[in-house]
């Protein structure tokens, strides 16, 4: 079986349908904004555990929804 | 670690103690073998490699132990090509049966563009040393006969590319290889120790912490595969790196008559027979980032109905196993091994799906880079700085995800 996301349109659809969107964060700490450029342009938060993700239904609604996933095990706890 | 495999290799566990010259976190591939180098090249044996798990637990005990040499950029033509060599010198000098095998490995083309990105392939590969060279349709029949040429109608073979360094080699037995070799020279490897801290002092990473209390260290290498971004968080460190699955599937057995490893860029897919007869077929990484180690079903729907296009033979079996890993993705395809830009902690990451190969010729780097406290010019186009230097590495040569 696979994961299933709950679009807020379409219901329940299996993961594969979806892309993946990461909702990019630079650190506050970092004020150089050469350094910001840098950390917007390449790093990514890359979580391990809970967190808030956007996913695009690409083969469906074609719209965007927030989902909370659980990456140590891609639980989604709640999509909306 | 189970009786036979200790039995197979003679490994002493060692109690950490609260301080070395260098620890190592992470017992993959990389993490041993930096620790095997460290002692056999620069004898330098006040060592310690802290796996939270079992050595070889992560993805060097699960891939699917391609090595090669064929890639698309300079710089990683002339380093992985050093590590093919490694890796053929490896059994004789560690004085372990690695089952090693040359294989030859053909890369497939199904269109025009594809057909010229192959002989790209081979004339750049020559150029820096890696042996490949283009094929045309005859070629490939001999030299792997079960292909279907017409590719079910649908994906017909234009032409490839044949780079007959590659090989494979059992992967587990490269880990254990590396772990009796640093252990019997004096390194210590401690199993379930799990490093969950960095420890700074104004600014230099001098140590790690571990549930078992904190060990003190002259320098730290993070070789944590898909785990790197949680570990070097610690101390802020932010990295270009996304942790995505990978799967791949065994067959039931085939008669032993599959030689090569065959690989289509266009169906993404790859294929080889293991010493026990199984046909072992990986893919690309699954899109979304993850560290689930969930194997699905749609994986081997798409994988081997696009193998089975071209390997109708595959049609006839049966899957036996699948698995997963986790795995460090870098944006540009290639790895990131050097210093971390902070003091006392060095990297190795960014090994993605294509690591296992690098492995003899990434620990040695590292260890060099330790021991000497200068970059290897082999690796110095591979160091973290390079996205700030807008020095990034694209390599196309890699992304065929093996
Ligand atoms: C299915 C699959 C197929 C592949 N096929 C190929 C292939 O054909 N050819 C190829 O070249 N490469 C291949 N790869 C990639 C290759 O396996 C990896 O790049 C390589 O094994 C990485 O080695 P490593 O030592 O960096 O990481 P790993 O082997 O993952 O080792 C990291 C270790 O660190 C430990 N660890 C993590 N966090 C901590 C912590 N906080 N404290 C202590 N220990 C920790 C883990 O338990 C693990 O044992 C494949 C990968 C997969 C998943
Ligand atoms: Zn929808």
């Amino acid at each position: 079986m696979s994961i299933q996301i709950s679009c807020p349109h379409c219901g329940p659809r299996p993961m594969e349908e979806f892309l993946f969107g990461e909702i990019p964060v630079t650190p506050d700490s970092l004020t150089d904004p050469r350094d910001r450029d840098l950390d917007r342009g390449f790093m990514h938060q890359n979580p391990e555990g809970p967190t808030v993700e956007r996913w695009f239904h690409l083969y469906g609604c074609r719209r965007w929804c927030t989902v909370e996933r659980d990456t140590r095990t891609d639980e989604i706890t709640e999509a909306g | 670690m189970n009786e036979f495999v200790e039995r197979l290799v003679s490994l002493r566990w060692a109690e950490p103690k609260k301080s070395y010259d260098v620890v190592i976190v992470g017992g993959g591939g990389h993490g041993l073998a930096t620790a095997y180098y460290l002692a056999t090249r620069h004898g330098i044996t006040n060592v310690a490699v802290l796996e939270r798990g079992y050595i070889g637990s992560g993805n060097s005990g699960r891939n699917t132990t391609v090595i090669r040499a064929n890639y698309g950029i300079p710089e990683a033509v002339r380093f992985y090509q050093h590590s093919v060599e490694l890796y053929q010198g490896l059994e004789q000098e560690t004085g372990r049966g690695l089952m090693h095998e040359r294989k030859g490995l053909l890369w497939l083309a199904h269109s025009e563009m594809g057909a010229r990105a192959e002989r790209a392939r081979a004339e750049l590969n020559t150029a820096f040393g890696a042996d490949t060279v283009y094929v045309e349709r005859d070629d490939i029949l001999r030299i792997c006969p079960q292909l279907d040429l017409d590719g079910g109608g649908v994906w017909p073979v234009r032409g490839g590319s044949y780079h007959p360094a590659a090989a494979t080699a059992r992967h587990d037995r490269v880990v254990w290889a590396f772990a009796e070799g640093a252990m019997a020279r004096g390194v210590d490897v401690a199993q379930r120790t799990e490093v969950t801290g960095l420890k700074t002092d104004r600014g230099r990473v001098v140590g790690v912490d571990t549930p078992q209390g904190p060990i003190h260290a002259g320098h730290v290498l993070s070789a944590v595969g898909g785990h790197v971004t949680s570990l070097v968080s610690k101390v802020g460190l932010r990295l270009p790196i996304r942790t995505h699955p990978l799967q791949a599937f065994v067959t039931n057995h085939y008669q032993r008559q599959f030689h090569p490893i065959v690989a289509s860029a266009d169906l993404l897919f790859y294929a080889s027979q293991t010493a026990r007869g199984e046909m072992l077929i990986g893919a690309e990484i699954d899109r979304q980032p993850s560290y689930s180690y969930r194997a699905g079903h749609p994986f081997i729907q798409h994988c081997a109905h696009r193998a089975m296009t071209l390997l109708p033979l595959l049609g006839k079996l049966k899957v036996l196993r699948q698995w997963t890993g986790v795995c460090d993705m870098s944006p540009d395809y290639s790895p990131i091994l050097g210093e971390s830009g902070i003091d006392g902690l060095y990297l190795t990451t960014g090994w993605g799906t294509w690591g296992f190969k690098a492995i003899p010729a990434g620990g040695e780097q590292m260890a060099r880079l330790i021991a000497e406290g200068e970059t290897p010019e082999l690796i110095a186009p591979f160091s973290l700085d390079r996205f700030a230097r807008d020095r990034t590495l694209a390599d196309r040569g890699s992304s065929g995800t093996h």
